[in-house]
């Protein structure tokens, strides 16, 4: 990030101020973390959608391949809401849809699927991103909460120093001098 | 010096950068005393504001000494006065200038060519606010080059303090701007959607402007408690319908005055499906903004009556019912603030002890703690509503 800002400084006026240290980043761990599921999301989406054939084949799901395209779809779509703003939306809506995938995935693990070794890898690679996705969701989250504190009373910050009723006396005579005056 | 600098999305640091120079004769510069963040900061901390390039200084509420002036600015400006710099940069000169249309200044915006593309004529030159409105570096920093700073700035008396007075470079101005352009008459009832800083200032200004009553909508009850002390009556919008209640404040009639404080960013909620609407065509780059607070202002308005906008929208609306605001004969009013028109008359109200606009402050920090800070004011931590940084 250093490198950019200060690749900028070529764009800048002589007398505007430019980059000479870049200080830290403020983001916290989780924020880095929300942003490296973003981005796997959104890689294992673009997998899902051109290798569904080849996935299908893999698992013995043979049939499942526009789900597996649905799903694909579904994982670029966390993986854009993981790396917006709204990362706690994005990180929740992934461990959705581990939940989904572990389901899928459980119904092909059955003992007539010749490719059943696979698919209980598959289940374990799922599992164990399920596991980071629930770590990623559950820290962005404590990290961006407004929960654990109570909303604090400002009620005594009216802003007129001589009180709320003699702000609106004053307007109304003030409003009285103005049509007067007219 | 030191610097808020912007480095991508969510990504502000305080940076080390080269201290800021005389450029041009109208130039001054000034030692920052105090600054402030804004809702408006919080839009490109986002990235929703195209046009901002990592390096850029943010910050456009700010106050502070002369340190240094250039030789054009002609005596208007001298070493040690003190000043509070309106986010608007002003020629003083032009035609808009002369007509008290400070933020549409022809002149100061020196990527003109950029702002007249993309809004088919420029605007003023605005400081730390993307490169479309001059990508003037901001004020969250030690020192600021204010430009044309022989028009440029308000004095200040010294026995004000900088809380009292910060202000009126931006919130103050802006949430007055709001109101006045509402016409408001003793019969009207001035409805405020966002209890934010804009929103508390527009609170105060339409009950000093004579409303009748103000009614004052968000869903975060510090920001509902402050707006009520200002003499609001409050809706909860994550507890109650905002356009019942409103009909029942207003005998049915709706309200006469509508002024949205809450802008592109109107929080979303399953409750308000249209705004899980706009985000989602906001994540595909279909439309730039969350018009929420629009659609709910023109639906629940008095016929004949006023939208006031200060709220910043960046681009491209979706489903505004034009169909309703044509038929009912409602009026706009809009703009970044023309916050030189205001600042003499304002200025003014905070010494006769008509108003003290430092009732906003929650939060006063250094400027190593702003990049922290931006996160707690987003995300709305620690019932904080403003953030003022001491450089
Ligand atoms: N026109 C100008 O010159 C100018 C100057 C300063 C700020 N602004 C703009 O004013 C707006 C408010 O600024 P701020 O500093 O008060 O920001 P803020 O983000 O602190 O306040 C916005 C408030 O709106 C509330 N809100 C969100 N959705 C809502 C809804 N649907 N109904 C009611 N309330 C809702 C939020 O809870 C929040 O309290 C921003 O868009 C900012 O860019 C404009
Ligand atoms: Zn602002
Ligand atoms: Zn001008």
């Amino acid at each position: 990030m250093n490198v950019v800002a200060k690749l900028t400084n070529i764009t800048r006026s002589p007398g505007d101020p430019k980059v000479l240290q870049a200080g830290p980043s403020v983001a916290g761990a989780f924020d880095g973390l929300a942003r490296k599921l973003g981005w796997f999301s959104i890689a294992l989406g673009v997998v899902e959608l051109v290798g569904a054939e080849r996935i299908a084949g893999a698992l013995g799901m043979s049939g499942k391949q526009d789900l597996i395209r649905a799903y694909g779809a579904r994982e670029i779509s966390s993986g854009i809401l993981s790396l917006s703003v709204d990362k706690q939306a994005g990180l929740w809506s992934r461990v959705a849809g581990d939940g989904l995938d572990i389901a899928t995935l459980l119904s092909a693990y059955r003992h007539d699927n010749p490719k059943r070794d696979n698919v209980g890898i598959a289940l374990a690679v799922v599992a164990g991103i399920a596991l980071l996705d629930i770590i990623g969701a559950k820290g962005v989250t404590a990290r961006h909460s407004r929960r654990g504190t109570k909303p604090r009373d400002y009620s005594d910050r009216s802003g007129f120093p001589a009180g709320t009723a003699a702000a609106r006396d004053f307007a109304r005579s003030e409003r009285g001098q103005e049509s007067g005056a007219a | 010096m030191r610097a808020l600098v912007w480095h991508g999305k969510e990504d502000i640091r305080c940076d080390q950068v080269s201290d800021p120079e005389i450029e041009d004769e109208r130039d001054a510069i000034i030692k920052v005393t105090s600054c402030a963040i804004c809702g408006s900061d919080l839009h490109l901390y986002h990235n929703y504001v195209p046009a901002m390039l990592p390096g850029d200084i943010m910050g456009h509420e700010m106050m502070g000494e002369v340190v240094e002036v250039g030789r054009g600015v002609n005596g208007a400006l001298k070493k040690g006065d003190r000043i509070v710099v309106p986010f608007t940069i002003i020629c003083g000169e032009c035609d808009q200038c002369k007509r008290q249309n400070f933020s549409v200044c022809e002149r100061t915006n020196r990527k003109k060519n950029l702002g007249d593309k993309v809004f088919g004529h420029t605007t003023a030159g605005l400081f730390g606010y993307t490169h479309l409105t001059g990508g003037y570096p901001g004020g969250q920093a030690e020192y600021l080059r204010v430009p044309f700073a022989d028009a440029t700035h308000v004095k200040v008396p010294d026995n004000l303090t900088d809380e009292q007075v910060l202000f009126l470079g931006d919130i103050f101005p802006t949430g007055w701007q709001a109101a006045a352009q509402c016409d408001i008459e003793p019969t009207d009832t001035v409805a405020v959607w966002g209890c934010g800083p804009v929103g508390q200032m527009a609170i105060r200004s339409a009950l000093l402007l004579g409303a009748k009553q103000v009614v004052a909508i968000d869903c975060l009850p510090e920001r509902l408690s402050m707006g009520a002390a200002g003499g609001a009556i409050t809706i909860n919008f994550a507890e109650e319908s905002v356009v019942e209640r409103l009909q029942e404040l207003t005998g049915a009639n709706g309200p006469e005055k509508c002024i949205d404080c809450v802008g592109m960013e109107s929080h979303v909620s399953l409750a308000q499906p249209d705004t899980v609407y706009d985000r989602a065509k906001q994540l595909m780059l279909m439309e730039n903004d969350r018009p929420h607070v629009l659609r709910e202002m023109i639906y629940v308005c008095r016929p004949a009556g006023v939208i006031s906008i200060p709220g910043v929208y960046s681009g491209l609306v979706d489903k505004i019912p034009m169909g309703q605001a044509m038929n009912k004969g409602l009026t706009f009013r809009m703009g970044q603030t023309h916050v030189t028109r205001w600042t003499e008359d304002l200025l003014r109200r905070i010494v006769d002890g008509q108003i003290d606009p430092s009732f906003v402050i929650t939060h006063t920090v250094g400027l190593e703690q702003g990049p922290e800070m931006y996160k707690v004011f987003r995300d709305k931590q620690d019932s904080c509503i403003k953030v003022v940084l001491k450089p």
